[in-house]
């Protein structure tokens, strides 16, 4: 679910070109990301469900704790959606609003990918300049960490985290985020590297700027468009990592839910009848994915020529 | 013509094998009730989880025990109803003071070697289980069944030989108490009391459990063990009594998933297996004969943490009061468990042998009143939508104890306006937590370790290890002591559960029940025997 | 070529080395007793446990012995939790069922993965395009623990052709489900990568060339663009081999096929520290190893590289 390497090294040298041809770069994007239909679709359906996500809760009947007692005990026979008693969703196997919990559920699930993306993309980011920036010996002991790093199973090492230290929404975002900086790492030192021989950064060498305000000032920005790619094609994967966790029950505490533990609750009661449960939260789970990976690749077609 | 012959070949061998039995015989009836049985007796059941061991000495889990039970046999076991009945021993004698047991071992008890069961072999294995070089978790069940020398032996001071077990012969057992227990005899059905073969145990080391090591004096013996795959056994030709055991074979699947597990069930791949979680009512409807819901020696409460250092609110008794009061089990026991469990408003459950469980006013009251009296004892004491209360509850990761975590904190919140955060720990973490006196309200649950109404009351004397609480009550200590020895036992548990219900040191929820889906087929399960304890070797499989 | 392999090779010391440290710094600043049952231990049992375990030692010591044991014995210690079992003998019996089900998997997902990716690049932009599209996001994203129950319903419940779990040796019924239900995930990613490289091969100057040419187009797909269309799935096979470890997870707690995943989760709840050290270790080594095979497979499949 990761974005592919190959793909990211060929945006890599288109951005690499568009720096010759200058600002236009960004508007010719835009007009291919346009003309791609499904990356249009993704970014409507996206911004459909980030409205759900944020507004959702004004048409909700019930917070997303309250249980409904009438429906305690019965809700696979009464529980199911409707308009009536204000669960448009159904409720949950406690007789909580469904509808308020994927409300809730989607907010944490795209917050966390959102999220736990940033801490990669940042992280990636500072260490793959830094390294690409300076060279010599800190590159090479610092792309070796890398090497070192990639070979930990962190999905293992971030289950033992939670296990042992509690769950907390901090440590899965950092946690999760933690997870894939590295190939962010690897992907900006390689741009850095070019950068750095480019005019403007040798004039502000020259004039006596501090390296790491060349580092934010000069070579970040100029990283953007490969961190904004990789950043949206990074929280698909990085929701269902979240999933995953929910499965083993080290998700995010109850009262609060995610897409993943909803799902894994509705998995446990489907064969018994209450199909909204596993429904509504798996077609959220579905469009979301779909929506950022649609976007993700229009991103990357738009911002590499080359391809297409 | 061919798959005639060797069907004939099959039936011949297992004649030899189970030595002249022919329960397996298609025709075979049941010796006493007549019913015809199915011509496989192979019995497939589902545990949960792995167990971390087998070993009568170091078995530590419910699931663990029952497998003990079928692999060894101690010197009294339990019928289904949980009466005691001679195993090992044929009989026992009580001296006077009640302080010396006499066990008579019967001549024709066998390990799977062929050697016979001593009374050597019992004493082997209380000494081991009560050394601390074994280091068995199970150590403390020692303490409780009141033989002499095992604190010191358990501290360390004193050898293992100073236990107070002796064996004068090869079928005579002398067990020496330090107090007149009543419910001594009880205790040596449970699976630490069971007996080891010291030779394997010396050959084998901690791997003697293992199929090719293992030998027992149980009516099965292992074959297979795959961890958390299976475990296979199959009937013994030394057991005493094999003539009688009818199940050839039994298959214990591990299956982590109860969903899944039922659902294989359904498929018939499976004689018994756990009911889903909440899925009781609408299953039972489905499979009226098949899924049972038994009463379980076992309670389900949450602790309030009375130590000093707590936060003030949960020193005073009306606290505690109103929020046990201020919540409906019924909600709970129907709503959301579903499965023929008991509310509970006193701690011991009321199937305990020869406890009466004392009339309590929560008991009798109505929801409403219950509710009404919590709100006036909480305004009492100085909460109200003003001063709202708040209070943090503490579980171990479970779904269903999630599930009433949730139900129990909005109902405060609605009955009594007291905001409820619920936090949850993995159970490592959680039994530190607890234990060290770190949260305000933490859930709880006791089972039985033998079918007497201390089982459960100790937890209340200041000294109990589980006191989990940190309750301290001077005329608690002293019934509960006098107990030990009383005639009349069970006038002052009653009276114990009572000042315990006054004082609320625990807020009980429910008492439990074993469910489960068995096929039609499977006959002989012991639905009555509150402590759970099933024996194989008392099952069998009708034809359809 | 050589000195690559050898300079890889000595990333693999540190890299488990600092497992092992992450390990032991989790297990020190953990909470909790791992013998701590509901009924806690008296203090000499403990004492005796922590000796057995060499609990009791140093924190360097501790460090120190169970590093000899791993690299001079490759002896990962008993387990805390399984008293008749050591470590070594849990991986013995639990890691070659998840190879072997991780193994099938990889085959089912790779030759899929691939034929269905070449399908859609082939016809670019036709329904069939977007139904492989749609499909391959589709099952990748449904999550495993909601596949597996659905399999068993159908093939075990309705169908009654396969058995509901279990592994007694890795018969193929047995393997069946656990296959099918970890590689859809592992086969749609490679779908998706092969078809949008396909793509890109095939607009590709010497492609074109070949076309003009008037070669056949079955030949000249498969007999010049799929080779260096495939460079690009090679490189994801080592995600792909961590991700289905880490899988087994589910399968083994849906199937009941006592594979390594069960043990690590288990361990991990229950405090079984030389269980999860063990299993952490064993699957870092392998990430190296296997992501070490696939560069040696790159360089030598695409003449480009030069290390």
């Amino acid at each position: 679910m990761y974005p592919d390497k190959a793909k990211m090294e060929s945006l890599v040298e288109a951005t690499e070109l568009a720096e010759v041809r200058g600002r236009s770069l960004w508007s010719d994007a835009r007009a291919r990301f346009i003309r791609n239909k499904a990356a249009v679709g993704g970014l409507i359906i996206l911004i459909l469900i980030l409205a759900f996500s944020l507004f959702g809760q004004v048409f909700q009947a019930w917070s997303n704790e309250a249980i409904d007692w009438k429906l305690v005990g019965r809700v696979t026979q009464i529980g199911g959606p409707s308009f009536e008693n204000g669960h448009y969703f159904g409720a949950d196997d406690l007789g909580r609003d469904l509808y308020a919990r994927v409300v809730q559920g989607t907010g944490i699930s795209i917050m966390v990918g959102v999220v736990g993306s940033l801490v990669a993309v940042i992280v990636g980011t500072l260490y793959g300049a830094t390294a690409g920036y300076f060279g010599g010996r800190l590159d090479n002991i610092m792309m070796r960490t890398v090497d070192v790093l990639m070979s930990i199973p962190f999905m293992f090492v971030l289950i033992l985290m939670l296990v042992i230290w509690g769950r907390s929404i901090t440590m899965l975002f950092v946690g999760i985020g933690l997870i894939s900086w590295l190939d962010m790492a690897r992907i900006v030192r390689g741009q850095t590297l070019s950068i750095k021989n480019k005019e403007f950064v040798e004039t502000a060498v020259a004039i006596g700027v501090r390296p790491f305000t060349i580092i934010l000032r000069h070579i970040v920005p100029n990283l953007l468009g490969i961190v904004v790619v990789y950043a949206t094609l990074l929280i698909p994967g990085l929701i269902m990592a979240e999933s995953f966790i929910s499965f083993l029950g080290l998700g995010v505490q109850e009262p609060m839910t995610s897409l993943g533990a909803l799902i894994q609750g509705g998995s446990k009661q489907m064969l018994y009848g209450a199909w909204w449960q596993i429904a509504f939260p798996l077609f959220f789970f579905l469009a979301t994915l779909f929506a950022f990976t649609f976007v993700g690749d229009g991103l990357r077609d738009a911002l590499d020529p080359k391809d297409r | 013509m061919k798959l005639k012959s060797t069907l004939l070949a099959t039936s011949a061998a297992l004649l030899v094998v189970t030595g002249g039995m022919a329960y397996a015989d298609a025709h075979a009836t049941h010796p006493v009730t007549g019913e015809a049985l199915a011509s496989d007796q192979t019995f497939t059941y589902q545990d949960i989880d792995e167990s971390p061991s087998i070993d009568p000495g170091m078995v530590e889990d419910v699931s663990g025990s029952a497998v003990a039970r079928n692999l060894f046999e101690g010197l009294m076991n339990q019928d289904a109803d949980g009466n005691l009945i001679p195993g090992v021993a044929t009989d026992f004698e009580v001296s006077e003071d009640k302080l010396t047991y006499t066990f008579h071992l019967r001549d024709n008890a066998k390990w799977s070697n062929g050697e016979p069961v001593t009374a050597g072999d019992f004493v082997y294995a209380w000494r081991r289980v009560t050394d601390p070089v074994t280091a068995s978790p199970y150590a403390w069940f020692m303490e409780i069944t009141g033989i002499s020398g095992v604190g010191p032996i358990m501290a360390g001071e004193a050898a293992p030989d100073t236990l107070g077990v002796e064996a004068p012969d090869d079928l005579t057992l002398v067990v020496h108490l330090d107090q007149p227990l009543p419910y001594f005899a009880q205790t040596v059905t449970h699976a630490t009391m069971f007996p080891v073969p010291q030779a394997a145990i010396e050959a084998h080391g901690a791997e003697w459990t293992r199929p090719e090591n293992i030998i027992g004096n149980g009516a099965y013996v292992l074959t297979e063990h795959v961890p958390q795959e299976r475990m296979v056994m199959v009937r013994s030709e030394t057991y005493w009594n094999n003539a009688a055991t009818i199940i050839d074979t039994v298959e214990r699947l591990i299956i982590n998933d109860e969903t899944q597990a039922f659902t294989r069930w359904q498929a018939g791949e499976l004689d018994l297996v756990g009911v889903p979680t909440g899925q009781y009512l609408s299953l039972k409807e489905q499979y009226p004969d098949e899924i049972y819901s038994n009463p379980r020696l076992c309670t389900y409460y949450y602790a309030f943490n009375m130590r000093e250092d707590a936060p003030e609110w949960l020193q005073d008794v009306r606290v505690r009061q109103a929020l046990s009061l201020g919540f409906d089990r019924n909600v709970i026991t129907e709503g959301i468990l579903q499965a023929g469990q008991i509310p509970a408003y006193t701690f011991t459950p009321p199937t305990t042998a020869g406890f009466t469980v004392p009339e309590v006013e929560a008991a009798a009251m109505t929801q409403e009143e219950r509710v009404a009296k919590a709100q006036a004892l909480l305004a009492e004491a100085g909460y109200g939508a003003d001063n709202p209360l708040t209070v943090d509850i503490l579980y171990n990761t479970s779904e269903g104890h999630k599930s009433i975590a949730i139900a129990i904190s909005q109902m405060w919140k609605e009955n009594l306006g007291v905001e409820a955060t619920i936090e949850n720990m993995e159970w490592g973490t959680f039994l530190e937590t607890r234990g060290s006196g770190q949260f305000e309200i933490a859930r709880a649950g006791w089972c039985g370790d033998y079918n007497e109404a201390s089982t459960f009351l100790d937890l209340y004397s200041s000294g109990s290890g589980y006191n989990d609480s940190g309750y301290v009550n001077a005329e608690v200590d002293a019934l509960l002591a006098e107990a030990k020895t009383s005639p009349e036992a069970q006038a002052l548990y009653t009276q114990v559960e009572t000042i315990a219900a006054a004082d609320a040191p625990i807020m009980p929820i429910y008492f439990y029940t074993s469910v489960g889906a068995r096929t039609a087929a499977l006959k002989g399960w012991p639905d009555n025997n509150v402590e759970n304890n099933w024996y194989a070797r008392d099952l069998y499989l009708v034809a359809e | 070529m050589f000195s690559y392999i050898v300079r890889r090779l000595t990333v693999a010391v540190p890299t488990i080395l600092i497992l092992i440290a992450i390990s032991f710094v989790l297990m020190w600043s953990a909470p909790g007793n791992p013998f701590m049952g509901e009924k806690a231990p008296p203090p000499e049992v403990l004492a005796n446990l922590e000796a057995k375990y060499g609990l009791d030692q140093p924190y360097w010591k501790q460090m120190l012995d169970y590093m000899t044991n791993v690299v001079f014995h490759f002896d990962f210690g008993p387990s805390f939790k399984y008293k008749d079992r050591t470590v070594n003998d849990i991986i013995a019996q639990g890691f070659p069922v998840t190879l072997t089900y991780g193994f099938w998997s990889f085959v089912v997902a790779v030759v899929f993965g691939i034929g269905l990716g070449i399908i859609a690049a082939i016809r670019h932009n036709t329904w069939l395009d977007y139904l492989a599209v749609g499909f391959a996001i589709g099952s990748q994203s449904i999550p495993n623990y909601v596949m597996a129950p659905i399999l068993v319903l159908i093939f075990t419940l309705w169908l009654g052709w396969l058995p509901g779990g279990g592994w007694e040796g890795g018969t193929w019924d047995h393997l069946i489900m656990p296959v099918i239900a970890l590689s859809t995930s592992y086969f749609a990613s490679i779908a998706r990568i092969t078809r949008s490289s396909m793509l890109e091969v095939l607009n590709s100057g010497f492609i074109r060339t070949a076309r003009a040419k008037g070669l056949p187009s079955g030949r000249v797909i498969f007999g010049h663009a799929l080779k260096p269309a495939l460079l690009p799935v090679l490189s994801y096979l080592g995600p792909a081999f961590v991700g289905m470890i880490t899988g087994s997870v589910i399968i083994d707690q849906y199937f009941s096929t006592g594979g390594i995943g069960q043990f690590f989760v288990n361990s991990a709840f229950n405090r079984d520290y030389s269980v999860m050290m063990g299993i952490t270790i064993l699957v870092g080594s392998l990430t190296i190893i296997f992501n070490l095979l696939v560069d040696i497979l790159y360089a030598w499949i695409d003449p480009k590289i030069r290390y």
